[in-house]
């Protein structure tokens, strides 16, 4: 009896950890499958008619696809720029004696704790004197840097087990030193790459505050701002919101489900780990 | 052994310290050196004279400003608070050995993973006067007993409280969550075996052993807390009658709707003594306990 009070009581706790996380966020996205009649019905419609009317709408009216093409550029070339030095960086710091390579990195660590709005304004002004408002590589850059240091925490916790003598043996049969990284290090080293890689790609894909503020022409706005400026001509156009929410997050919900092992483990490499 | 050559090393950090030098530690200074200016960005001819500390005396006697301190200080404490208890429930469940753990991880990890700005507007939806789903769960059909939760200053802030915990929740539980793995499981064997109940096993055992945990959990929250701006900007703008103007969003208001760089920067300022702060405790915490956990 007991015993199943016990496993019952955490069915219970398991189903409704489950609605806690998912039923609100269900909710918000089946009504972009709804009517424009039944996204505001009260006593609430249960079940959408599935139409893609708001998907049209979305679409046409208000250029969805460009912010997203913009989210897509942007959080793609800054996850590309952020793996490529962490990468650099991370096994250097591997391979660095202990003592200095934990300076780094907690030096590190702290410049990633920072509040955006500290250096908001000087990156601003840095972006308008290189004429970089409203461009692309005026967003990337600065997501690089907030994107660089959780990267550089995974990759070289990864790096440094990778054992030295295989650089050695490499370079034994003729290749130098950064022929190895790049021939023998790098390939084994996948998993971590990986890891790092969707990371920054998510942080780069959610990211407002700094979006809100570089790119203000909309032909450049990225899918967050596109979906937090949203304006009806007279009501919130609840159903189009829901269906620029979805296209966002599809992606990342893909992710998650395909990877949240490797997400966990890249999250606790820059927090705790046993 | 390989040699360690400094100059292979420096070619590989260069970059790495280059960006973060551009991006991240040349802005603080600058922001530094702005709050000490005054600086309006629609009036260039002003120029930029140096004013001292009038940005900061300023500052000190703004009631908006400190209106603002005290709400980001409410919703830092309530939203932690709740996110670490929500957090440690969710990590003591996930820890079971379950069919489908992987899946119920997977649940847990979507809120934290969408963007804060899909989450803000799906809470206003939620929380709507009209129509929302808060007000149908809890008054049915009946309109009339509706609240208007984001234009009543106490429910607005509730509700940006509510749609934060809902967010990050999650990632308290995953740090959590490392912490009652690394519990070596004969402890609670040796613990049954003399008898200890349920509730002394956690109190004698799981607590002390994940309070380093819960504590790195807790400063992270605090620290993300803080720089809380997306869930104010979308949900409520500030109001009503800045009753969610937040640090972050007051000094963007400030900074980029008013145009007053400088004082803008002395509010900058202010938050980022207080995260940095937090901020080398934290670090001093995971860095240690990270980096010379396997020598």
């Amino acid at each position: 009896m007991r015993r199943f009070l016990r496993k019952f009581s955490l069915v219970v706790g398991i189903f409704l950890v489950a609605c806690f996380s998912l039923l609100p966020f269900l909710w918000f996205i089946m009504s972009s499958f709804k009517s424009q009649t039944q996204v505001t019905a009260i006593p609430p419609q249960l079940f959408p008619t599935f139409s893609l009317q708001f998907y049209r709408s979305a679409i046409m009216h208000y250029g969805i696809l460009h912010f997203l093409l913009n989210s897509v550029i942007v959080a793609g070339s800054a996850t590309f720029v952020t793996i490529l030095l962490g990468v650099l960086a991370g096994y250097s710091l591997a391979r660095l004696p202990r003592r200095k390579a934990q300076i780094i990195l907690m030096g590190i660590l702290t410049c990633a704790m920072f509040p955006q709005i500290a250096i908001a304004g000087p990156i601003w002004r840095f972006l308008r004197l290189l004429g970089w408002l409203n461009t692309y590589q005026g967003l990337v850059l600065p997501y690089v840097a907030l994107t660089l240091p959780l990267a550089v925490w995974i990759l070289a916790l990864f790096f440094r087990e990778i054992p030295e003598e295989l650089e050695a043996a490499a370079m034994v049969d003729g290749c130098t030193r950064f022929g190895a990284l790049v021939h023998v290090i790098i390939p084994l080293s996948v998993p971590g790459v990986f890891t790092a890689a969707i990371l920054s790609f998510i942080y780069a894909w959610n990211e407002f505050f700094l979006a809100l503020l570089i790119v203000t022409d909309p032909a450049r706005q990225t899918m967050p701002v596109g979906i937090a400026l949203f304006q009806g001509e007279h009501t919130i156009p609840w159903g189009e919101i829901a269906a620029a929410s979805f296209i966002t997050t599809a992606p990342l919900v893909l992710m998650v489900l395909l990877f949240q092992r490797k997400i966990v483990t890249g999250l606790s490499a820059g927090a705790i780990k046993g | 052994m390989i040699r360690k050559d400094q100059t292979f090393h420096f070619f590989l950090l260069a970059p790495l310290l280059i960006i973060l030098f551009l991006f991240i530690g040349l802005p603080i200074c600058q922001s530094f050196f702005l709050s000490f200016h005054r600086d309006i960005v629609g009036l260039p001819n002003l120029g930029n004279a140096f004013v001292g500390w009038v940005n900061y005396s300023n500052l000190l006697h703004d009631p908006v400003a400190r209106h603002s301190l005290l709400i980001t200080g409410v919703f830092v404490g309530i939203t932690t608070f709740f996110e670490l208890l929500l957090g440690l429930f969710f990590a003591l469940l996930m820890h079971h050995r379950f069919p489908g753990r992987g899946a119920l991880r997977a649940c847990v990890l979507i809120p934290w993973a969408i963007p804060t700005v899909v989450s803000a507007q799906m809470w206003r939806f939620l929380f709507n006067d009209a129509y929302g789903m808060v007000n149908y769960a809890l008054f049915g059909a009946d309109t009339t007993k509706y609240i208007p939760w984001l234009s009543l200053p106490a429910t607005a802030l509730l509700s940006i409280v509510t749609a934060d915990i809902w967010k990050t929740s999650s990632f308290a539980a995953l740090l959590i969550l490392a912490g009652l793995q690394v519990i070596p499981e004969d402890l609670y064997q040796a613990a049954r075996v003399d008898g200890a109940s349920r509730w002394s096993r956690f109190q004698h055992i799981t607590w002390p052993l994940i309070r380093p945990a819960m504590l790195v959990a807790l400063l992270f929250r605090t620290i993300d807390a803080f720089r809380v701006f997306d869930l104010a900007f979308v949900m409520t703008q500030g109001g009503p009658a800045d009753a969610t103007n937040v640090l972050q969003l007051y000094g963007y208001k400030k900074m980029f709707v008013e145009g007053w760089m400088g004082y803008g920067s002395a509010i900058s300022v202010c938050i980022f003594i207080i995260v940095l702060f937090l901020a080398v405790v934290y670090v001093q915490m995971v860095g240690r306990r990270l980096l010379e956990a396997r020598v």
